[in-house]
């Protein structure tokens, strides 16, 4: 403790602290539980019956009663929509990651004439909604014949990721230190040997971050599989959600059941990795 | 063979940075510019017709009903910006000057508050719409439970509470990213300038209004800059918890849910037009670049460098 902190309490007094202290806790408290309320909430919801959902909203149900569940599980597409959501997470995150690591690597690394255009380039995908370019996108994919397709997802997913990729990576990338390189290449190591046995290793912990700062965005999005996809086989977990919220309407504990097992993915691996997905997500934000 | 390890590299830089850029051009470069192009259009369907000039901005800007559509729409968009601003953003500062002071369990609080924004706007937009059932809803049931059943009303039905429902579903879903973008900006603080004025005040209030934000003037910009971008974006929770005709009566038509209805026909199917639907399209674009494009430059211009 400094002597400054110390003449600090020393005026205030304990008394004055500790109240503010306790006014800080109250209100940490009061928000964790506005937070976590509607989660508790539906997850009580989702073995429970309409009736008991009505009547005693916040009752701890027996969770032993698994009929919601299980008819979300054999009635529903839901195992499909899941498995539809990680091919097409999946593969836009490989891609993503790999075109990304390229072009950091060249902008990041080399010195060239034009880099600082092409870093330009891709920057330019970072401020701009790629939305509200639906049109032209919904036409070029029709163009292409992938409507209706997870190749159309994949590669819309690929577009809105690699800027805010190439971005964090670059930073990343260009602050390695050079003396490992430069060992190598003296060996005689080509190029593509050094990026690939050398620098990669290191280059990890910015591709986790911005894994991370990808996968949310895709794993949630619901906007892009509106537009491309029709097939209800190839719908992904949000589009998804959305057919069988129409069909369960009356069904409450099947609705929250719906509504459980869909996050129920993403608030587990949130738990195990809360740090890195803080961090991940913030990571554009914070410099 | 001189000078081939030169073009070998220059081969390798080529082979690198290609595939990359020629994604980026195909699928955010040309539809972008197309977007821009496709506005002085008029369409048929989804079949390109002759060059119109500035007609589908005029028909939208200027002419009837499309005008009060957009303006009513543009007008909720402003509504919602102002209002996350306090909610979302002015709650946030206040959760992370508490989290700062890492009193017992503010780990927990900081996971607890951004738990909401790792969840999809579809399953917050269900769940809240749920909540807001005028019948068996939560939030009716505890009101009437709790004798205050006079307020219990249907809070998405009615065009007096159905925008303000959203915002606070949104308020609640989103609160936890500032949140914690503020407090990295305050936790980079140095701990001299705040030992320093320890020395010089005790009053919380100057010790935040003369230090505390100035110094996290660069998470505020980032932080009031996406929230400008994301109000003038909203689509899904809108979408999901009161359709896409922004019902009761448009009360909740904000600008996204506009677009998409004019672009791709409303709740019947009808009424699709990708002229009017792309000048639109290019006027949400427009303003939003040259008013992420000021908010970004004035706050910049406070920040300070420590």
């Amino acid at each position: 403790m400094s002597t400054a902190s110390q003449s600090y309490y020393d005026r205030r007094g304990m008394l004055a602290t500790l109240g503010k202290d306790g006014l800080i806790q109250i209100i940490l408290i009061l928000n964790t539980v506005v937070m976590l309320a509607p989660i508790v909430i539906m997850l009580f919801a989702a073995f429970k019956t309409n009736a008991q959902i009505f009547q005693s909203p916040f009752s701890i149900p027996d969770f032993s009663n698994l009929a919601n569940i299980t008819k979300i599980w054999s009635q529903t597409n839901f195992l499909r929509y899941l498995l539809n959501s990680v091919i097409v997470t999946g593969a836009s995150m490989v891609v993503i990651l790999t075109l990304g690591t390229m072009a950091a690597y060249a902008v990041g690394r080399y010195k060239f004439r034009g880099s600082s255009f092409v870093l330009m380039f891709f920057l330019a995908g970072l401020t701009l909604p790629l939305k509200l370019a639906i049109i032209p996108l919904f036409i070029l994919m029709r163009d292409l014949g992938i409507l209706n397709t997870q190749l159309s997802l994949i590669v819309i997913y690929v577009a809105m990721g690699l800027p805010t990729t190439v971005f964090i990576m670059t930073g990343f990338i260009a602050t390695l230190p050079n003396e490992l390189e430069d060992a190598a290449r003296m060996d005689g190591a080509s190029e593509p040997r050094i990026m690939w046995s050398i620098m990669l290793p290191l280059v990890r912990p910015a591709m986790v971050i911005a894994g991370i700062q990808n996968v949310v965005p895709i794993w949630n999005d619901f906007f892009f599989p509106l537009i491309f996809i029709q097939k209800d086989n190839l719908k992904t977990l949000p589009q998804g959600l959305t057919t069988f919220m129409g069909e369960y309407t009356t069904d409450w504990g099947v609705l929250f059941a719906g509504l459980l097992l869909s996050s129920a993915p993403i608030i587990i691996v949130y738990i195990i990795l809360s740090r890195q997905f803080i961090n991940g997500m913030t990571a554009g934000a914070v410099k | 063979m001189p000078g081939s390890p030169l073009v070998a590299r220059r081969l390798w830089i080529t082979a690198l940075i290609v595939p990359p850029l020629a994604f980026v051009a195909l699928f955010v470069v040309y539809p972008i510019i197309s977007a821009f192009a496709y506005a002085f259009f008029q369409w048929h369907g989804l079949a390109r017709g002759e060059f119109v000039g500035f007609a589908n901005f005029y028909r939208v800007l200027f002419t009837q009903p499309y005008a009060d559509w957009t303006l009513n729409a543009f007008t909720h968009n402003v509504l919602v910006f102002f209002a996350l601003m306090v909610l979302q953003n002015g709650v946030g500062f206040v959760l992370a000057y508490c989290l700062w002071r890492e009193l017992p369990g503010a780990a927990f609080h900081r996971i607890a508050v951004f738990l909401p924004v790792v969840l999809s706007t579809i399953i917050v937009g269900f769940l809240w719409k749920l909540f807001l059932h005028p019948l068996f809803g939560v939030v009716n049931i505890s009101l009437r439970g709790t004798g205050l059943g006079g307020l219990a009303q249907p809070w998405l039905g009615q065009g007096t509470t159905a925008l303000w429902a959203l915002i606070i579903a949104n308020a609640w879903h989103m609160v936890g990213f500032p949140t914690l973008v503020f407090l990295a900006g305050m936790q980079r603080i140095p701990s001299e300038i705040l030992d320093a004025v320890r020395m010089e005040t005790e009053s919380e209030w100057v010790k935040i209004r003369k230090v505390v934000w100035p110094l996290v003037a660069p998470s505020a910009t980032v932080v009031f800059t996406l929230l400008f971008v994301g109000s003038f974006n909203w689509f899904e929770l809108p979408y999901i918890m009161v359709g896409v005709d922004g019902s009761p009566h448009k009360a909740t038509d904000v600008l996204g849910l506009y677009f998409y209805r004019t672009a791709f026909g409303d709740q019947s199917g009808s009424g699709q037009d990708f002229g009017a639907g792309s000048a639109l399209a290019v006027l949400i674009f427009v303003f939003i670049a040259l008013v992420a494009g000021v908010i970004t430059f004035k706050l910049r211009a406070r920040e300070i460098q420590l």
